[in-house]
C-alpha cells in the first residue's frame, strides 16, 4: 500500500528541507573569500597532479581497497559479537573462528602474493 | 541457540563444506612453488571433488521423497539436488582433467585456476540446494564472479579479456535484473523462502501489474543466464573469448546449475503463476531453438559454432519446463546429464586439436582428421550425432523424452516445431563430421608450416593423448553411447530424482 510509505516520504523531505536550510543559513552568514588554493580539491594535503580521468593509476591503490573492506567487515562482524559473546557460549566463539580462518586463508594468499607491499 | 539444529545443518551442507575446504587448501598449496605444483592441485582438487561426491551420495534422502530443509529452511537436501550435484560434480572433474595440459600450451599454469573451479563449483551446489531466493543468489554470485575470472584467464590475450570484460558487465546487469525481481516478490509476499512463496502465491490475483513484473523480472534474470533468446548475445561472444575447458564448464555446469534454479522456482514456487510465464517460455523456446539451429549455419569458429548449438539446446530443454509435467521435468534432468556427456566430450576433442590461442579455433581444425586420428575422429562423430540428437546415441534419447513429455502435455505444435528445427541444427553437426571425414586436412597456411607433409598434406602435430585427457573422452565417450543404448536406465535415475518433489 503506498501509504505505508509515507514516513520514507515525510524523511525524505525533511531531510533535504534540513540540507537545504543548513546550506542556505551558512551562505548567508559565513564571510566569502575564495582564492585559488582554497578551491582547489581536497587531496589530504598533497598537491594533486592532472585529471583523474586522464591518467593510469596503480592497481596498488584498488588491491588496498579491497583488503580494506575485507577487514572492514571482520571488524564490524567483530564489535556486536563481543558485546553478546557471553550470551552465544562456546559456539559463538567457534563460529567466529571459522570466519576468521576463512579471512586468514584469504589474508595469507593476499600477503604471499606481495599485495601488502608497496612499489614506487 | 539450538545446537542440534546447527549440527544439523552443518551436516546437511557437509558437500559445499568440504569443497570450500579443498579450495582454501589449493590456494595455500598454490603459494609454495614446486615444479610438479599443477600435478598436485589437480590431484587436490579431484580428491576433494571425490569427497564432496560420497558425502553427498552419502547424505541422498532414502527413501528418495524425504525433504531435509536445513538452516531455518534457506537450504535443502532433497533428489534434486542430490541428482545435479552428482551431475556438478562430473562436470567439474571433467573440466579440471582436460584443463592441465590446455593450461600447459598457453603457459597459464597457476594455482588461482584450480581454486576458482573449486569455487565456482561450491556456488553452484548453493544454487541447486538453495531454498531461499537470496542464498541461490549468493550461490550464483559466487559462481558467476569466479568464471568472470576464469573467463580473463589467459590475461595476455585481448579476446580472454575481452570477453572477460563483457562477462562481467553482462552478468553484473543480469544479477541486477534477477534482483529487482526478487526484491518485488519479497514485498509481494513477505519471503524469500521457496516453500512460503508457494503458499503466498497460490491465492496471488494473477492480474496484479506488480506481481506480473515481479515475474517477468525473475524470468529474465535466469533466462539471461542460461543464455535463452533473446539474451543470448553475450554466448558466442564469451564461449569464443574464454579459454576451451571454461568454454566448456560454463556450457556445461553453469547451465546445469542455472537450469535447476529455473527449475525449482518456476516450477516449485512459481507454479501457482504458470498463466503467467508459460506462452512467454513457449515462445522464447522456439526463438531460442530457431535463432541457435540457424545462426549455427554460418559460424566458421569451432567454439562460436558451439555456442549456438548450446543455445539451441536450451531451446529444446525449456520445451521441458513447458510441458510442466513430472515426465517434462526428468527428460530435462536426463538431457542435462546427456548434454554434460557430449558437449564435454567434443570439448575435450577441440582442446587435442588446439594448437594456440591466437590461431583461434576455424572448423577447418576438423578437416581431415580421420585419415590422422581415426580413434578421435569416431569418437567426435559419435558426439556431434549425439549433439544432432540421431539414434542410437544419447542425444536421441534426451530429446525424445522432451518430445514424449511434450506431446503428453498436449503441446503437439510446440513438438512438430522443435523436431523441425533440429532437423535444421542436425545439418551443422554433420557439416563438421563431413569435414572430419571426407575433406582432405587444409594445409597450414602459416609460413612456418613445412612444406613437405606427407602425402596428404598434413601438417598437424601429433596429437599427445595424455592420461587425464584420455580419461575424459573415455567418461564422455562411454556415458554418450552408454546413455544411448540402455536410456531406461538413466531415465529410471533422472526419474526418481524428479518423482521427490522440489523440496516444498
Amino acid at each position: 500500500m503506498p501509504v505505508d510509505f509515507l514516513p520514507v516520504f515525510l524523511m525524505v523531505a525533511v531531510v533535504s528541507g534540513l540540507a537545504l536550510f543548513i546550506f542556505t543559513l551558512s551562505a548567508l552568514i559565513r564571510t566569502d573569500n575564495p582564492y585559488p588554493e582554497k578551491n582547489r580539491p581536497y587531496e589530504c594535503g598533497v598537491d594533486h597532479v592532472g585529471e583523474a580521468s586522464a591518467g593510469l593509476f596503480k592497481v596498488q591503490y584498488f588491491v588496498i581497497a579491497i583488503l580494506f573492506v575485507v577487514f572492514d567487515v571482520e571488524t564490524m562482524f567483530l564489535f556486536p559479537w563481543a558485546v553478546v559473546l557471553k550470551d552465544m557460549g562456546l559456539f559463538g566463539y567457534i563460529e567466529m573462528f571459522v570466519f576468521i580462518v576463512l579471512l586468514l586463508v584469504g589474508f595469507i594468499y593476499a600477503w604471499v602474493k606481495g599485495a601488502l607491499e608497496w612499489e614506487f | 541457540m539450538d545446537t542440534d539444529l546447527i549440527a544439523a545443518s552443518v551436516r546437511a551442507s557437509s558437500p559445499e563444506i568440504i569443497v570450500i575446504i579443498g579450495a582454501c587448501a589449493a590456494l595455500m598449496l598454490s603459494l609454495w612453488p614446486h615444479q610438479d605444483q599443477q600435478k598436485y592441485l589437480t590431484w587436490l582438487s579431484l580428491i576433494t571433488i571425490l569427497l564432496a561426491s560420497a558425502q553427498t551420495l552419502q547424505l541422498s534422502p532414502r527413501p528418495v521423497n524425504i525433504v531435509e530443509t536445513t538452516y531455518s529452511g534457506m537450504f535443502v537436501v532433497d533428489a534434486f539436488a542430490t541428482y545435479f550435484k552428482m551431475l556438478l560434480y562430473l562436470g567439474t572433474a571433467l573440466t579440471i582433467l582436460m584443463s592441465g595440459k590446455f593450461l600447459q600450451t598457453e603457459e597459464a599454469v597457476k594455482g588461482e585456476y584450480y581454486v576458482l573451479l573449486l569455487f565456482a563449483l561450491a556456488g553452484t551446489m548453493i544454487m541447486v540446494s538453495g531454498a531461499d531466493l537470496l542464498i541461490i543468489y549468493i550461490g550464483l554470485e559466487l559462481q558467476a564472479l569466479s568464471i568472470y575470472v576464469l573467463t580473463g584467464f589467459l590475461k595476455t590475450r585481448g579476446r580472454s579479456v575481452e570477453a572477460a570484460l563483457k562477462y562481467v558487465i553482462l552478468g553484473a546487469f543480469s544479477s541486477g535484473i534477477l534482483l529487482y525481481g526478487l526484491s518485488l516478490i519479497y514485498g509481494l509476499t513477505g519471503s524469500t523462502q521457496l516453500g512460503v512463496l508457494n503458499s503466498a502465491l497460490a491465492t496471488a490475483d494473477l492480474s496484479e501489474p506488480m506481481l506480473i513484473l515481479a515475474t517477468v523480472f525473475l524470468l529474465v534474470g535466469l533466462l539471461f543466464k542460461i543464455g535463452a533468446v533473446p539474451f543470448h548475445m553475450w554466448v558466442p561472444d564469451i564461449y569464443e573469448g574464454a579459454p576451451t575447458p571454461i568454454t566448456a564448464y560454463l556450457s556445461v555446469a553453469s547451465k546445469t546449475a542455472a537450469f535447476a534454479v529455473l527449475l525449482r522456482v518456476f516450477m516449485g514456487s512459481l507454479i501457482g503463476l504458470e498463466p503467467l510465464w508459460s506462452s512467454g517460455l513457449a515462445a522464447i523456446a522456439v526463438a531460442t531453438m530457431a535463432l541457435g539451429s540457424l545462426v549455427a549455419l554460418v559460424q566458421d569458429n569451432i567454439k562460436r559454432l558451439l555456442a549456438y548449438s548450446s543455445i539451441s539446446h536450451v531451446g529444446f530443454l525449456l520445451l521441458g519446463i513447458i510441458a510442466g509435467t513430472t515426465s517434462g521435468m526428468s527428460a530435462i534432468l536426463l538431457y542435462l546429464l546427456i548434454y554434460t556427456f557430449m558437449t564435454l566430450g567434443l570439448f575435450a576433442i577441440v582442446i587435442l586439436l588446439h594448437r594456440d590461442v591466437r590461431a583461434g579455433e576455424p572448423l577447418t581444425l576438423f578437416s581431415g582428421l580421420a585419415q590422422s586420428h581415426a580413434g578421435l575422429a569416431f569418437m567426435a562423430m559419435i558426439f556431434l550425432f549425439s549433439l544432432a540428437g540421431i539414434p542410437p546415441t544419447g542425444g536421441f534419447f534426451a530429446k525424445f523424452y522432451v518430445l514424449v513429455a511434450l506431446i503428453d502435455a498436449g503441446h503437439v505444435t510446440l513438438a512438430v516445431i522443435a523436431v523441425l528445427l533440429s532437423a535444421v541444427a542436425a545439418w551443422f553437426y554433420l557439416r563438421l563430421i563431413m569435414l572430419i571425414y571426407i575433406q582432405p586436412a587444409e594445409p597450414t597456411t602459416g609460413s612456418t608450416a613445412a612444406p613437405a607433409t606427407g602425402p596428404t598434406g598434413h601438417a598437424r602435430a601429433a596429437i599427445l593423448l595424455s592420461a587425464p585427457m584420455r580419461l575424459v573422452l573415455l567418461f564422455s565417450f562411454s556415458g554418450t553411447v552408454l546413455s544411448g543404448i540402455f536410456p531406461a536406465w538413466f531415465l529410471a535415475m533422472a526419474r526418481q530424482a524428479s518423482l521427490s518433489g522440489l523440496g516444498n
